[in-house]
């Protein structure tokens, strides 16, 4: 059996995931402020890092879409897209699972929370405008458009911290972890990474071949005989 | 340039023929006030405290409804082809049609805070220069993503709907922006907040009209 | 000095006068639509001041040929080379299509005002347009217009660009004897090279030099103009539709 090296890769994310969050829940100690609930760092700071990257890919790839026309930068656009919405979604949930037994609310509107919530729109959107465009060239052209300038609100949104006061918590860092913290964070980070890749060329993969289906020209039809004219 | 202004007077001539329509858009914003009002109730505290607030939710609104018309009437009788035959460059042509539609919605936002002071017992703590400033900043914020968008979409059956949902998201910086500053000049700026938020106005219509007039070429070919 | 081209050769069986200079040279230009050819294997050349009928049936391609000929459609595969693969042809090329290219809120002369700023036209010469076209008359918005005085519009529009290449698709349409009349008046009077496509075979050829018959999105038959409407017989006849 051809095992392709996404799901190697996959398996490796998986892996690394469950160890990393292994030891966030029961070897690491309990953050300083939070206790236990901080341990969600270890889930919560990866899925952040790797679904703004993975918006990161969907912007290169729909410039690439835009310059080449090709339809293997247009299938990395849609692929790209809806890990990284799954990502940020996933961010979401985590951020309410942790915002309520520290702040008590499950939401609220803080800017670095509303701009992530506001992300998955933009993105979602991008996909809701791939489903209304047949003609794949203008549907390649459009999304890849949609989603240059949905990814401009990206850095907003990673900069929001700096620019707002915000009740979220500062950028994690090696140097705002302890070092205790860091490896499981590490690993973590790259075990998400990993999976995450997984996905995006999984997903690639199979937008692709709907999309050479549709790309692909179909043969000319045979040249017609000329018309017999009487005078 | 001058492509930019002959392109500004074809949209203005067009306005000032069609001058019910942006009578019924003015209406339509004083309307969207009175509904906020009426919604809050007789609460003058809150009313006041975000008048702000009310004015830039209202410019929005109208924003969606003046975008999907002004990009209409270029696709309607597929006027578009025919500038697109002339030597018109489509960044001209961007240029033009934003900068329109930027000028029509500082006229919604003069209107409004007129409107906004009576409705919302709302007054001008700080210069009412900032405020005319955030109005044109913000304004501009609106109509440059809007442009592009309202292209984007003209051709296909699902733009009303659409067009405000691609919009939204990608405005709520300038919105935020705007609603702080208005707030700002209508109920004092102790902590002198006003310029960052001003900051983050200007790079965001820096960064959109550069991007959009640079991507608005590809959208109207395609 | 450019080699004898097919289309040249043709042209002067006709008895037209052939300058050297191609506006128009196509090497199996071809358009699909999803996974069907709307324009398929056309080769075509079209000299400059030259006048070419296309003719064929509903659905044949002439429109998307137009279209991709005014470069307001991209074509799928093949060659196309215009004005001398000038770097940008399109302020040199008039669409005449189905659709007016208007703004319905303004008048015919703003209309044209308009296009003169935009396209470097004089725009003195708008009244003299205008009556051309027998427009001269009317200074209320193009939203109370019938659809003749809307495709007059359209012509005034195409004569005031002066363009080196001028598309017409179907410019009889919906207009009365009078305005058939004007167009055909019109088309005489435009300086560069003028490709046709028309159903109304005896409006259009005595305008055109040569003809080009259409047929599934091929070319089946290239001629004079004036054996035109012999074409077109040979093909209903090949149809069994007569």
């Amino acid at each position: 059996m051809n095992i392709r090296w996404e799901s190697w890769v996959g398996g490796l994310g998986l892996l690394m995931l469950i160890g990393a969050h292994y030891a966030g829940l029961f070897v690491a100690p309990p953050e300083a402020m939070m206790g236990d609930v901080g341990r969600i760092l270890y889930a919560h700071v990866p899925t952040a890092w790797v679904g703004l990257l993975t918006y990161l890919v969907a912007f290169i790839a729909g410039v690439g879409a835009l310059l080449t026309g090709k339809a293997g930068w247009d299938a990395m656009v849609e692929a790209s897209v809806e890990v990284g919405l799954l990502l940020n979604v996933l961010l979401l949930v985590q951020g309410s699972l942790w915002a309520k037994p520290t702040w008590g609310v499950y939401w609220t509107w803080d800017p670095r929370l509303t701009t992530c919530a506001i992300m998955v729109v933009a993105f979602g959107v991008v996909l809701a405008l791939r489903k209304q465009i047949d003609d794949p060239a203008r549907r390649l052209t459009l999304s890849s458009v949609a989603t240059i300038v949905a990814f401009v609100n990206v850095p907003i949104v990673y900069m929001s911290v700096k620019w707002w006061r915000t009740l979220h918590q500062n950028f994690s860092s090696p140097d705002t972890v302890s070092s205790s913290m860091v490896t499981p964070l590490r690993i973590a980070a790259f075990g998400m990474l990993f999976l995450a890749t997984s996905f995006v060329v999984r997903r690639w993969r199979l937008s692709l071949a709907q999309l050479n289906a549709e790309f692909e020209a179909p043969d000319l039809p045979e040249p017609s005989a000329p018309l017999r004219v009487e005078d | 340039m001058k492509t930019v202004l002959d392109v500004l007077w074809k949209d203005a001539l067009i306005e000032w023929r069609a001058r019910a329509r942006t009578v019924a858009l003015l209406s339509f914003a004083y309307t969207v006030l009175l509904l906020f009002a009426f919604a809050i109730g007789p609460d003058a505290a809150a009313l006041r405290q975000h008048a702000g607030a009310y004015l830039w939710l209202g410019m929005l609104l109208c924003s969606t409804l003046l975008l999907d018309r002004t990009m209409r009437i270029e696709f309607e009788a597929d006027a578009i082809q025919r500038l697109l035959l002339t030597p018109v460059s489509a960044p001209g042509l961007f240029f033009g049609k934003a900068l329109s539609n930027t000028l029509q919605l500082w006229l919604v936002g003069l209107f409004s805070v007129p409107l906004v002071i009576v409705v919302c017992d709302a007054s001008l703590v700080e210069h009412v220069g900032t405020l005319l400033l955030t109005i044109a900043l913000g304004g501009a914020g609106l109509a440059a993503p809007g442009t592009l968008y309202s292209a984007m979409l003209a051709r296909l059956s699902g733009r009303q709907l659409l067009l405000p949902l691609m919009l939204f998201p990608l405005v709520v910086p300038v919105i935020v922006a705007a609603v702080k500053t208005t707030s700002l000049v209508m109920l004092g700026d102790p902590m002198e907040q006003t310029d960052s938020w001003m900051l983050l106005l200007l790079c965001f219509n820096l960064v959109y009209w550069s991007l959009c007039g640079v991507l608005f070429g590809r959208v109207v070919e395609a | 000095m450019r080699p004898p081209l097919t289309a040249i050769q043709q042209s002067t069986e006709t008895g037209y006068e052939p300058t050297m200079e191609c506006v128009v040279k196509t090497e199996n230009l071809g358009r699909r639509f999803g996974r069907r050819w709307a324009v398929a294997r056309v080769d075509l050349s079209v000299a400059a001041g030259e006048r070419l009928l296309v003719i064929g049936p509903n659905g044949c391609g002439k429109t998307t040929l137009l279209r991709i000929l005014a470069t307001v459609l991209p074509p799928s595969q093949g060659r196309l080379e215009l004005l001398g693969d000038a770097p940008s042809p399109r302020g040199r090329i008039g669409l005449m299509g189905h659709e007016t290219g208007v703004y319905e809120d303004l008048s015919a002369a703003e209309n044209l005002s308009v296009f003169a700023r935009l396209g470097g036209a004089d725009p003195a010469n708008i009244p003299t347009l205008l009556a051309t076209v027998g427009l001269d008359t009317r200074t209320d918005a193009v939203s109370s217009f019938s659809a003749g005085m809307r495709r007059r519009l359209a012509l005034a529009h195409l004569l005031q660009a002066q363009p080196d290449l001028a598309l017409l698709d179907e410019p009889f349409a919906q207009m009365d004897p009078g305005g058939i009349a004007q167009v055909s008046r019109s088309i005489q009077a435009l300086p560069g090279a003028v490709i046709i496509a028309s159903h109304q075979v005896h409006h259009a050829a005595p305008l055109c030099t040569r003809a080009v018959l259409m047929d599934e999105g091929q070319i089946r038959w290239t001629g004079p103009a004036n054996q035109a409407e012999a074409a077109w017989r040979a093909l209903h006849k090949e149809r069994g539709d007569l």
